[in-house]
């Protein structure tokens, strides 16, 4: 569409940019604040320039933290995308059918995300959880308050769970998109299945799919609750991942230059990453405009 | 040869039950999904005895104690209140400030648009535990910990951009052309935003609506911040199921199902809609 110009418009934009200024800019520069100063209590602050910075930048804490929340991510978007995309070319046509397993695969994401932490930790319990009593009754050693494979195991799954769905909706979209000809087309060369979707399938669902993994690496990237009440971050800190590590720090410590200085480093990475997704959005906006 | 009939064989083998394969597939994810679900359901009517001492697929003495205790007991119950007026609260006020902005964002371009559209997204991707301490200290340097309106304001960072960009979403779909035919009917920018184009994009509404609501009401990092008592969500309230008798496994899990209540009613109506909303109202 033809936008335009018109300056005006600001004053229709003016009400969201002061609430979210209130809400996010005013909060972030108190961060900033701290994490250029230290304190002895008492509210007195002195200035401590780019310490806090070099602090977290040297401390082992925050780049294992890094390392096993990349490993998170990385593995759930491993198996997220592929079972997505393979649970979406499985979907109903249409009718009831469709309906049906539209609504029960949404489920899960409307789930408040604590409790589908109290979900998969009840779940997972040797003594009263279906997977837990089942995997013991089968003589396997499975105990995720215990042993850091089992807590990991855990977590993946019950993410699995969580947010596949969300994956193959989003590429059930993207498939519905394609117009019958295409099929038709393909069926006229007689292409093989894989090949119908190499071709023709894939290439369709490129730009739902390239949200999908951004809007999962995103949100896996700063995932708190859910991992926190199953594990609660351990055995140690064997599942204690970015944002659990920082409210750790922050509100259990009260460690506010080095929490502060944390904080920034881990919102330029998703600055980052907003823009790669801000990309994407644009580029698929126009490729239908 | 041989290598090859054989493969030739399994392959027909596989394609003879055909249209069974993708029910087997969605059957078995289905299941997959639901089967954590229903232990929830069948422990909240379970009592603590059966749950602890037995183990059974299904309740043998069913009870709705476990749901009784949570909906006569205020400490309980007002749970529930006290998320769902902060989440309405919230869904309220990121619409009321979305509409007009999305609307602008979709119809004309102005001074640092871009940027200020790229800006909204990174507030929507921002990590709640970046902002749980700084939202502490602001709420309670102005009076506002532990009230309805300090959590809703909270949940705006994440809502309100979410809204924008859902309703901008919508709003591209609806030609311009009906913009122009009603100003120069002589319709005023009020009249014709209330009475010509909120209806043309009530679903856009609905499903921002919903998606604010959903959000807000899964949401617990900051909730539980910013809230002692007053104004305490049930999710919160929920982690403190422990008593001196060890946790009570029925009513922690009867409290779960009630969380999943509001989104299973309404589930229906959005389910088109689903995925659009979590992509920002692009798909």
């Amino acid at each position: 569409m033809e936008k335009t110009v018109n300056q005006k418009a600001w004053f229709l934009v003016l009400p969201v940019l002061l609430l979210v200024a209130f809400s996010a800019v005013i909060p972030l520069m108190t961060v900033v604040n701290y994490s250029v100063q230290d304190t002895f209590g008492n509210n007195q602050f002195f200035w401590a320039g780019l310490e806090w910075f070099k602090e977290m930048l040297e401390s082992e804490r925050m780049w294992d933290a890094l390392g096993r929340q990349l490993m998170f991510s990385g593995i759930i978007l491993a198996i997220e995308i592929p079972l997505g995309i393979f649970v979406a070319l499985n979907m109903p046509k249409g009718g009831f059918w469709a309906s049906l397993c539209l609504v029960l695969m949404s489920l899960p994401l409307l789930i408040p995300w604590n409790v589908v932490g109290t979900i998969w930790q009840i779940f997972g319990r040797v003594d009263i959880g279906l997977l837990g009593y089942t995997l013991d009754a089968l003589g396997v050693n499975y105990n995720y308050t215990q042993d850091t494979v089992a807590a990991w195991i855990t977590i993946v799954v019950m993410d699995v769970w969580h947010w596949t769905s969300l994956v193959a909706l989003l590429a059930y979209a993207g498939l519905k998109s394609i117009p019958d000809a295409y099929y038709q087309a393909a069926k006229i060369d007689q292409a093989s299945r894989w090949k119908v979707f190499r071709f023709i399938e894939l290439p369709k669902m490129m730009g739902v799919l390239m949200i999908a993994i951004l809007l999962r690496f995103m949100d896996s990237f700063m995932i708190y609750t859910e991992p926190f009440v199953v594990t609660g971050g351990g055995p140690g800190n064997a599942t204690t991942l970015l944002s659990i590590d920082l409210v750790k720090m922050a509100l259990g410590q009260f460690d506010l230059g080095p929490a502060a200085a944390f904080s920034l480093m881990y919102f330029l990475v998703i600055l980052l990453i907003s823009w790669v997704f801000y990309t994407v959005m644009v580029n698929l906006d126009k490729r239908e405009g | 040869m041989a290598d090859l009939s054989a493969n030739q064989s399994t392959s027909r083998g596989l394609s003879l039950p055909r249209i069974n394969s993708r029910a087997v597939v969605m059957t078995l994810y289905l299941l997959f999904l639901l089967l954590p679900i229903y232990w929830l359901l069948n422990m909240s009517l379970k009592t603590n005895t059966e749950i602890l001492n037995e183990f059974t697929l299904w309740p043998r003495n069913l009870t709705f104690a476990n749901y009784a205790t949570i909906l006569t007991d205020p400490a309980w119950y007002m749970g529930y209140v006290n998320s769902l007026i902060y989440v309405v609260m919230n869904t309220v006020i990121s619409l009321a400030v979305a509409l007009p902005a999305a609307y602008a964002f979709s119809r004309y371009h102005f001074m640092g648009d871009k940027h200020l559209f790229f800006w909204l997204l990174t507030n929507r991707m921002a990590p709640p535990a970046v902002f749980a301490l700084p939202f502490f200290q602001l709420y309670s340097s102005v009076g506002l910990f532990d009230t309805h309106i300090a959590v809703a304001l909270a949940h705006c960072l994440f809502n309100v951009p979410l809204a924008v960009w859902i309703l901008e979403g919508f709003m591209r779909g609806v030609p311009k052309e009906i913009d122009e035919t009603a100003y120069i009917d002589g319709y005023s920018f009020g009249s014709f935003f209330v009475k010509i184009f909120t209806p043309l994009i009530a679903s856009g509404i609905g499903v921002a609506a919903f998606f604010c609501f959903m959000f807000s009401w899964v949401e617990l990092l900051l909730s539980r911040t910013l809230t002692t008592v007053d104004a305490k969500p049930i999710a919160a309230i929920m982690t403190r199921t422990q008593g001196a008798s060890g946790i009570d496994w029925g009513v922690l899990a009867a409290a779960g199902i009630l969380t999943i209540v509001p989104g299973a009613l309404v589930i229906y109506f959005v389910r088109n809609y689903i995925a659009k909303g979590f992509a920002l109202g692009r798909v």
